[in-house]
């Protein structure tokens, strides 16, 4: 047993990643000798050298792209955006070649490549810092993306991303990565495209991914008192997606309430509200309400409480759920 | 003077094609003290030097004029410190300090006409002064009250630019609509851009792209980069193999390289180079090389990737220092003109901190307003919605709306 925070965890897991496998390489601005702007990477390049952590040219488009030529080489990239926002001028790259280089070669070229994203706000950032930009990834066939939420989680996924022969956007919860937990470096993990119910319950079902996981824990908390005994999941895939435990979670619940910071329109909390109409027509109680931010651009950082879903609103689209 | 071939690198012998390391980091470090390629008209020890090209965009520039620069630069310095504390004392979330690079923005910014427009990074508050923006205008973006305050149209200073070179081509785009608008020419009326950005953004695509129609839209642009030698915990080397404005050359116009803490030399070197824009003769690539003498911004740690010593040497050849020392040795100039400024640096740092500390929160409903020119159905729902929400808890006896504009 380690106690982590989340940054830790993922530098341990990019660690013993880099450790397996020496095709792992680590590549993006400021990861080596700064070891990354929140230090995910911190002390790789000491240990691992210049060849396996690179600290590159400031590029987005280049990271991606490099990455795509050093995967079909054989090597197995993970890149850093720095910041969610960051990461437009290497979406050409993502989208037109790491997405959908299997599909073209008819399998023959494999693109094991992650990119991790830190995404979602509350941390008082300026412009572009504070995004949350998963759907435009979800919607593209070819990637899967994923989301953790915890020391845990961080510690497995990315080694279980790194494994994997598909291309996977990884988003990390930003102002998350200096939370602790307990992390049991010889459990067997879940696997990496698996939800998982963080609370077991049997009021109402709260789904959510990244950020707001902790936010959906504590409206469980505070719903003790009110009597409401809310089940949790956790997301964790955006795509595919596991609704598995949602579907039975509602089947046995009747209500659905799906929390994310990014807007709601064309979101993934909207494909995740669809399926379970669809799935659980006639189980539900109420219609699924998301709690989710605005569609608006992110706004300046005195507005982010106002912005981002917080306790008192999943309370209230629990209350509103539950009264319907 | 514009003509490409002028500026082509002379044809590299085999060894030069491949050069040591020790080769690439001299070729983009060297130039420190003044090497054959650095413009400079001031030294670091404040002597008024020659230089038979740029001395004719410097012939105004008398005691009163550099008066006014050392003025500029130590109004901005100071407001620039106060910013750096005021992020230290939980006032503004974050600021992004422009320590030693004052000569680089007042020097460029002092050569623009009213008419011209300039397109800055996020690091650019003393290109700011020098366009009348306010520097209280510029604290809603680290406070987190706005993303910026003023019209970029009626400044001419377009807003802040955070994603890195992403501006190299809207000021190319701006520049191509002058010439489309025969605002290129002789006369008053000619007009130019200037592009800011730093040694970093030059590994972007969109300022390669900048480059490439800059060049064949003979857009009126002054691409102006502030080498700072840092961008964020990466030197120089991670960008390039050669002096950055040598690549201007290869893209079939010329570059130039200034002592960037010389505010006489960047404001001549500016100088001309928005002339050879105006008057059709662009783009033009400024390097004005200089550092960065604080911290990428305040959330960084320099100590974790550079050494001390570097900042003591460059501390040798502070922008400001030679200026104060030419205009005693010059111009004889005495402490009463210096206690003033400082004086007036005082003042104007006062302001900035109350103005901060004063600053009234958004209303809750401001992430709503402006996000279209015509307006969208969904917000307006989500508006509605969020203020019914909003006012449930204000019955409730939560504390009232706050201000905001």
């Amino acid at each position: 047993m380690a106690v982590l925070t989340m940054a830790k965890a993922l530098n341990d897991g990019l660690r013993a990643a880099m450790e397996r496998d020496p095709k792992v390489l680590v590549m993006g601005e400021d990861v080596g000798k700064l070891g990354g702007v929140f230090r995910v990477t911190d002390g790789l390049q000491k240990d691992f050298g210049e060849q396996r952590v690179l600290d590159t040219p400031l590029a987005e488009s280049g990271i991606i792209g490099t990455a795509v030529g050093l995967a079909i080489r054989g090597f197995r990239p993970v890149c850093e955006i720095q910041f969610d926002g960051f990461v437009f001028p290497g979406y050409d790259q993502i989208v037109s070649q790491l997405a959908k280089l299997h599909f073209r070669s008819q399998g023959k070229v494999r693109m094991p490549v992650v990119v991790r994203i830190p995404f979602g706000g509350g941390i008082g950032a300026v412009e572009h810092h504070s995004e949350s930009p998963e759907a435009l990834f979800a919607h593209v066939a070819g990637l899967k993306v994923v989301a953790c939420s915890n020391p845990v989680d961080a510690y497995w996924m990315i080694q279980q991303a790194i494994s994997c022969d598909d291309p996977i956007i990884f988003f990390e919860p930003k102002r998350r990565y200096w939370e602790k937990a307990e992390v049991d470096l010889d459990a067997t993990p879940l696997p990496l495209f698996a939800s998982r119910v963080a609370r077991a319950g049997s009021t109402l079902t709260l789904a959510g991914y990244g950020p707001v996981l902790r936010t959906c824990l504590e409206a469980a908390t505070a719903g003790e008192a009110d009597g409401h005994d809310l089940e949790v999941i956790d997301l964790r895939t955006l795509s595919p997606l596991d609704l598995g435990p949602v579907v039975d979670s509602v089947r046995r619940t009747g209500r659905l309430v799906v929390v994310a910071e990014a807007p709601s329109e064309s979101s993934v909390a909207a494909e995740v509200a669809a399926r379970v109409q669809e799935l659980c027509f006639h189980s539900l109680e109420a219609p699924v309400i998301r709690v989710s931010g605005f569609d608006t651009p992110y706004p300046p950082s005195k507005c982010e409480e106002d912005y981002l879903p917080d306790l008192d609103r999943v309370l209230d689209a629990v209350d509103r759920s539950l009264a319907w | 003077m514009s003509d490409p071939h002028d500026w082509a690198p002379s044809t590299p012998s085999a060894p030069d094609q491949h050069p040591s390391r020790e080769h690439v980091l001299a070729g983009l470090k060297a130039t420190d003290e003044g090497g054959a390629d650095l413009v400079q008209l001031l030294t670091p020890e404040g002597e008024r030097v020659a230089d038979p090209r740029f001395d004719q965009f410097a012939t105004d520039l008398d005691s009163a004029a550099l008066q006014g620069l050392y003025r500029d630069m130590v109004l901005v310095r100071r407001f620039d410190r106060e910013g750096n504390a005021l992020q230290r004392q939980g006032q503004l979330g974050i600021w992004v300090p422009l320590l030693g690079q004052e000569a680089a923005q007042i020097g460029a910014g002092r050569a623009l006409q009213p008419q011209d427009m300039a397109f800055p990074s996020y690091r650019e508050h003393g290109v700011a002064w020098t366009r009348g923006i306010d520097p209280t205008e510029l604290l809603g973006i680290f406070r987190g009250t706005d993303h910026g305050a003023w019209d970029p149209k009626d400044a001419r200073f377009h807003l802040y630019t955070i994603v890195i070179g992403n501006q190299c081509l809207n000021a190319t785009g701006y520049a191509m609509g002058q010439r489309f608008e025969s605002k290129v020419g002789e006369g008053p009326e000619a007009e130019a851009t200037i592009c800011f950005f730093g040694d970093g953004a030059t590994s972007q695509g969109d300022v390669h792209e900048g480059f490439v129609w800059a060049a064949v839209y003979d857009a009126p642009v002054v691409f102006y980069f502030q080498n700072n030698q840092w961008a964020i915990s990466e030197p120089t080397e991670r960008q390039t193999r050669v002096p950055l404005y040598k690549r201007a050359a290869g893209y079939g116009f010329p570059g130039i390289r200034v002592d960037g803490n010389d505010v006489l030399a960047c404001l001549a070197v500016t100088r001309w180079a928005l002339e050879e824009c105006r008057t059709g003769n662009g783009p033009v690539l400024v390097e004005a090389f200089t550092y960065r003498m604080d911290a990428h911004t305040t959330s960084d740690d320099p100590t974790r990737y550079r050494l001390a010593d570097e900042l003591e040497l460059w501390k040798l050849k502070d922008p400001i220092e030679r200026v104060r020392v030419n205009l005693v040795r010059e111009h004889g100039i005495g402490q009463e003109f210096f206690s003033g400024v400082q004086a007036e640096s005082d003042a104007l740092a006062a302001r900035f901190r109350e103005y901060c500390v004063n600053m009234p929160p958004p209303a809750p409903d401001r992430m709503f307003s402006q996000v279209y020119a015509e307006g969208s159905t969904t917000v307006d729902a989500q508006r509605q919605e969020y203020l019914a929400y909003h006012e449930s808890f204000e019955s409730h006896g939560s504390p009232a709306v706050g201000g905001g504009r």
